[in-house]
């Protein structure tokens, strides 16, 4: 089964329209790449499949259940790192995830459980009693997975989960997302074609709110003369223009 | 259908406590609720006793004191609930919050309810005064719990203004403006003054329908002793209006 279904989901801002009838799907166990340059609409998919934005038309089905007519039930079985990972900097680590751990309607035992069991694969056991704002931006963005995931949902939207990072932050968070591939669906969302390659077993490119490309990313990369994703990448979008 | 209902109304109930304990905890975690009801209680203090001259009217009762509420109310409780959902627009959690699994009203209820726990703590810490009634006279005790009562209600209108313009307004001091501009308006509705003015102007009609939305008239009646059901539903109807226009706004912000 497809964990995750998007079916020509379209979206409009005002007369722009940035995402046009997208269609895609993740199965578990698949690690998917979302491409494309800024401004491709990457983010935009993402916050329709996520329930934070309506979409104009189109659907999406997390584990089979649609997020427009049953967006509880979907929104359940997804976890969702919005871009920029997005954290409360007044709460410590372990009470940022107890939160939401309970809104995610685990009771105290099993939201202590699960504090546990994420602390530990995102690796910031030794960070849970500390505020959030008096941690580095690495860590961060590992506590902003850790609450993606402390639900154990069964797919895994991450809108650029290594923005920002230095090369030894960004080893680790891909050493994280490697150990939960197995079990979950996941899609991120990046521009860091170093990543695809490194995470990805299969590559979606949109540019301008269309979808350019959907395959195993050396797949894509052998569309050019080099074999390079790069070129692949270069060819098959534009660089952003101001609207 | 009932299977999803729920499912919606459970996780309504979980997100509905998670927020209540998160905001409430950032309320009394920081400085801000201590302050708030620190100056709340000082300036309500100061009211009672140096501008209704409380032991000069020598009567034991706590009308001086009860006098000061909405005004102190429509400047105080937007301080405290401007933050509400201003700040979640402004750091990003917007998102966050927006995509749990839990339907807006319950976000937008545990906001509110912890912001008016606030309000409770500070007007459970006047009763010192109504001890002090006690100890100097025989105030009709009934009346005074009465009024706080409809005093709490009214806090909750109140702030149930604020946390909806928090929502509407880009940035905190606007809601904050917005709140205490759109609370003047519901506080001044009642005022003899406005209502004598409009009166004259357009007819008593108007002036008694203008009267009835405003948030002292009904305190007023309850400060008399009088326990009007048409009391409760206005303030209980207002609150629920003020929030469903929240989650209105909160929901227009995620349409993106």
């Amino acid at each position: 089964m497809q964990a995750l279904k998007v079916d020509a989901l379209s979206k409009s801002f005002g007369p722009r329209q940035v995402v046009r009838n997208v269609s895609f799907s993740v199965a578990t166990g698949e690690t998917v790449a979302f491409l494309g340059p800024n401004g491709a609409g990457k983010s935009t998919t993402l916050r329709m499949i996520a329930g934070f934005l309506e979409p104009d038309s189109g659907d999406a089905l997390i584990n089979g259940v649609s997020i427009l007519s049953d967006r509880t039930k979907a929104q359940l079985a997804l976890g969702y790192l919005a871009e920029g990972a997005p954290l409360y900097f007044d709460l410590s680590v372990r009470d940022f995830l107890g939160f939401l751990a309970r809104t995610h309607g685990l009771n105290r035992a099993a939201a202590k459980d699960a504090i546990a069991r994420v602390a530990e694969d995102a690796a910031i056991t030794d960070v849970i009693s500390r505020p959030i704002e008096t941690l580095s931006k690495g860590y961060r963005r590992r506590v902003a997975l850790a609450g993606s995931i402390v639900h154990d949902p069964p797919v895994l939207i991450l809108d650029e989960p290594t923005d920002g990072l230095d090369p030894n932050q960004k080893i680790a968070m891909r050493a994280l997302i490697a150990r939960m591939a197995k079990q979950k669906a996941i899609l991120i969302s990046t521009h860091q074609l170093d990543e695809v390659e490194a995470m990805c077993t299969r590559a979606v490119l949109i540019d301008r709110g269309d979808i350019k490309a959907d395959g195993a990313p050396a797949d894509i990369a052998s569309r050019t003369p080099s074999g390079k994703l790069e070129d692949a990448f270069h060819a098959l979008t534009q660089p952003e223009k101001v609207a | 259908m009932n299977e999803s209902f729920a499912l919606n109304m459970r996780q309504a109930g979980n997100a509905l406590r998670a927020v209540y304990v998160r905001e409430l905890a950032a309320y009394f975690l920081t400085p801000l609720a201590y302050v708030f009801i620190a100056i709340f209680l000082i300036a309500l203090g100061s009211f009672t006793f140096q501008i209704g001259r409380f032991f000069d009217t020598n009567q034991a009762d706590l009308a001086p004191f009860f006098l000061f509420h909405p005004w102190l109310y429509l400047v105080f409780l937007p301080a405290i609930a401007m933050r509400l959902w201003a700040d979640e627009a402004r750091g990003g959690t917007l998102e966050l919050l927006l995509t749990l699994p839990a339907p807006t009203w319950s976000l937008v209820l545990g906001k509110f309810l912890a912001a008016w726990t606030v309000a409770a703590a500070a007007l459970l810490l006047t009763t010192p005064i109504w001890m002090s009634v006690n100890w100097l006279g025989a105030p009709d005790n009934a009346a005074i719990f009465l009024t706080y009562v409809i005093s709490f209600l009214m806090a909750g209108s109140y702030l149930a203004i604020a946390c909806a313009l928090s929502a509407a307004a880009q940035s905190q001091v606007i809601a904050f403006v917005l709140s205490v501009a759109v609370g003047f308006l519901f506080t001044a509705a009642g005022l003899p003054v406005v209502t004598s003015g409009l009166s004259s102007a357009f007819g008593p009609g108007l002036a008694e329908a203008m009267a009835s939305f405003s948030l002292i008239t009904h305190f007023e009646a309850a400060q008399r002793g009088v326990l009007e059901m048409r009391a409760l539903v206005f303030y209980l109807g207002f609150i629920a209006v003020w929030l469903a226009l929240n989650a209105i706004w909160v929901s227009a912000r995620k349409g993106g």
